[in-house]
């Protein structure tokens, strides 16, 4: 188990390298600079004395080693990520990447969290009813649903929801970053399709399990049915539901840039792609960064959580 | 595990399946519309006209939008876009996915290995980071290409770098899915004849693997359409996907999203789009799910 642990930090930097080598080598090879302000070119010298002063000229290798800190910068010192300097902001400049990622965070955490409680919660109810219920209408009906939930993009679903809930019942607010009820019409449409997802994986997941033999002997000696499915099945069951869990975590946590955009939240899903759209590689690396760590990190959360789920289950590979 | 290809009633079964059968009749009729509506109706959906987003009415079914332009033929050429952009797509992400995913799983070895860790490096970087870059890259080239080569088709060059761009994007899943099958399948025995029996390499992946692959990649590519389609309305609530006077469902939904105000609402310009988009997706979820039915050897117990 601490091995596996050790094992696992170790191949995060591994990810985290690999990640933001391809995200910095991606951006800096495409067309267009992060220099350009507006509509107004900029001329080379003015582009020269730019990348210079961010250290963004020479070679693609000898601009990642400074990123990275492997390599000394024009002040001779080691000043990257591994020093922990993410570098100022090229588009926002009076700004730096960290004092951005330390205000988005919480806005974007909290949001993702609430979604993916409900997705969980929801989804693992719906499928198991949908499983005990099998070919049955409630079944049907559930399945349905999720299918529907699936089939609409987030954009819709948001002002969709805006226009009733908040314009023509007036019961939540329409948007903005103030307090719990400004977030349940965003939590709700993030969680959607996740929802979804995740009642269908558990409705063929109990299904599966409740065809085995040690259910069969649970019902045998007599226990309640309730008690079969709760305490039994769905501890297994939930396995899948757990393994999907952890990426989409870290997904919903780093923030929906649709969400965020709809209901006018400060989160950092519109700066990630916003940095993509700027060539802001600081930016947009300071946030892979961020997301490949959560990624790693909720993933091992999930391994060791499926020991205790499943004792048939042994880490070390 | 029994293969697919060698399942007879496959076919049948899926056409007995009551949910396949609604899907397919919803599919076909939008793809009917989708080609034939434009030569019918009346209106042509570029045409503006002084009727400002009026609601929709018996002269315009689903109203008409901030230039005048009828909602319902903007529909309609946006499902042409639609879905020629995920049917398309979908079969890039096919092809570079089977390839791919049948190379590695049947050579294995140090080429798989390489081969994987490169699919899982393409996966930790985000999507977006790709797919914008690829718009980019491509965008400027191929329009300078098309501008010499080819000028008619000019006007396409944002479809077509899309469906570029999304259908390059799209396959890692498909090529860990048809790597696993591969793993598996060239274990069986009949594999290990056919190569016993001297067969050559080609005609072992053409003839035994292929074919009992269908089945699981006929099942994904349903599913890879409605994935394209979703992510091209995506792009185009970016403002990177189609743009004026051409319309797609992502591009119409954007629209439609920005009508949607605290004084006003104009409710039709996002539910008619919204509507056929989801119907559409809809129906291609329903049908991957029924195809999966058909296709899996443990439903036929």
């Amino acid at each position: 188990m601490f091995t596996f642990i050790v094992r696992r930090i170790f191949s995060l930097f591994l990810v985290l390298l690999v990640a933001v080598t391809a995200s910095f080598c991606l951006l800096r090879l495409a067309p267009g600079n992060p220099f350009t302000q507006g509509e107004r070119a900029i001329t080379p010298e003015q582009l020269d004395a730019e990348e210079r002063k961010y250290e963004l000229d020479g070679s693609l290798f000898s601009q990642w080693a400074r990123y990275i800190g492997v390599m000394p910068n024009h002040k001779k010192e080691f000043s990257g990520l591994l020093q922990g300097d993410f570098q100022p902001c090229l588009k926002y400049k009076d700004r730096t990447v960290r004092e951005l990622i330390d205000q988005t965070i919480p806005v974007s955490a909290t949001l993702g969290a609430l979604a993916l409680l409900l997705a969980t919660v929801v989804g693992v109810t719906l499928g198991s009813f949908a499983a005990l219920k099998k070919d049955k209408l409630a079944d049907a009906g559930a399945m349905f649903f999720a299918l529907f939930a699936v089939s609409l993009p987030t954009f819709v679903v948001g002002p969709a929801l805006i226009l009733i809930f908040a314009l023509w019942l007036g019961w939540l607010p329409v948007g903005g970053w103030n307090g719990v009820s400004s977030l349940v019409l965003p939590a709700i449409t993030l969680a959607g399709p996740f929802i979804a997802y995740i009642s269908r994986l558990t409705r063929t997941s109990m299904l599966e399990v409740l065809g085995q033999d040690f259910i069969r002997t649970a019902r045998a000696k007599g226990l309640a049915e309730k008690r079969v499915i709760y305490r039994h099945a769905l501890k297994v069951a939930i396995l899948p539901v757990v393994s999907f869990v952890g990426p989409l975590a870290a997904n919903l946590v780093t923030g929906s840039l649709v969400v965020e955009s709809v209901f006018n939240l400060p989160g950092m899903g519109g700066f990630f792609v916003n940095s993509v759209l700027n060539r802001d590689v600081f930016l947009c690396c300071g946030t892979v960064v961020i997301y490949c760590t959560l990624l790693v990190l909720l993933n091992l959360v999930v391994d060791v959580a499926y020991k205790f789920l499943d004792p048939r289950i042994t880490l070390d590979e | 595990m029994s293969s697919p290809a060698s399942q007879p009633g496959a076919l049948r079964r899926l056409l007995k399946n009551p949910k396949a059968i609604a899907a397919l009749a919803v599919l076909g009729l939008i793809v009917l519309l989708a080609i034939a509506g434009p030569l019918v109706f009346p209106y042509a959906p570029e045409t503006t006209t002084s009727a400002k987003l009026t609601a929709p009415s018996a002269a315009h079914w689903f109203g008409t939008d901030l230039n005048g332009r009828d909602l319902f033929s903007r529909v309609l050429q946006g499902a042409r876009v639609s879905l020629i952009v995920g049917l398309c797509g979908a079969l890039i992400s096919f092809l570079i996915g089977t390839t791919y995913g049948l190379i590695s799983g049947y050579v294995g070895g140090r080429t798989d290995n390489v081969m994987m860790r490169l699919v899982e490096v393409l996966h930790s970087v985000p999507r977006l980071i790709i797919i914008i870059v690829a718009i980019f890259t491509f965008a400027p080239r191929l329009e300078g290409f098309l501008h010499e080569k080819w000028p008619e088709m000019k006007g396409y060059a944002k479809v077509l770098i899309i469906i570029l761009s999304l259908g390059l994007i799209e396959w890692l899943s498909m090529a860990r899915i048809v790597r696993g099958q591969v793993l598996t399948l060239k274990e069986q025995q009949f594999v290990l004849a056919a190569r016993a029996l001297g067969q050559s390499h080609t005609r072992i992946i053409l003839r035994h693997l292929l074919p009992n692959l269908i089945g699981v990649v006929v099942v994904y590519l349903t599913l890879t359409i409605p994935a394209v389609i979703l992510d091209e309305s995506f792009l185009s609530f970016l403002g990177l996907g189609i743009s004026d006077p051409q319309a797609s469902w992502g591009s119409l939904l954007s629209d439609g999203k920005n009508a949607i105000n605290p004084i006003r609402s104009y409710w039709w310009l996002l539910v008619f789009p919204a509507a056929a988009m989801s119907l559409t997706l809809l129906a291609l979820n329903f049908l991957g799910d029924a195809l999966r039915d058909a296709l899996d050897p443990r439903a036929r117990r």
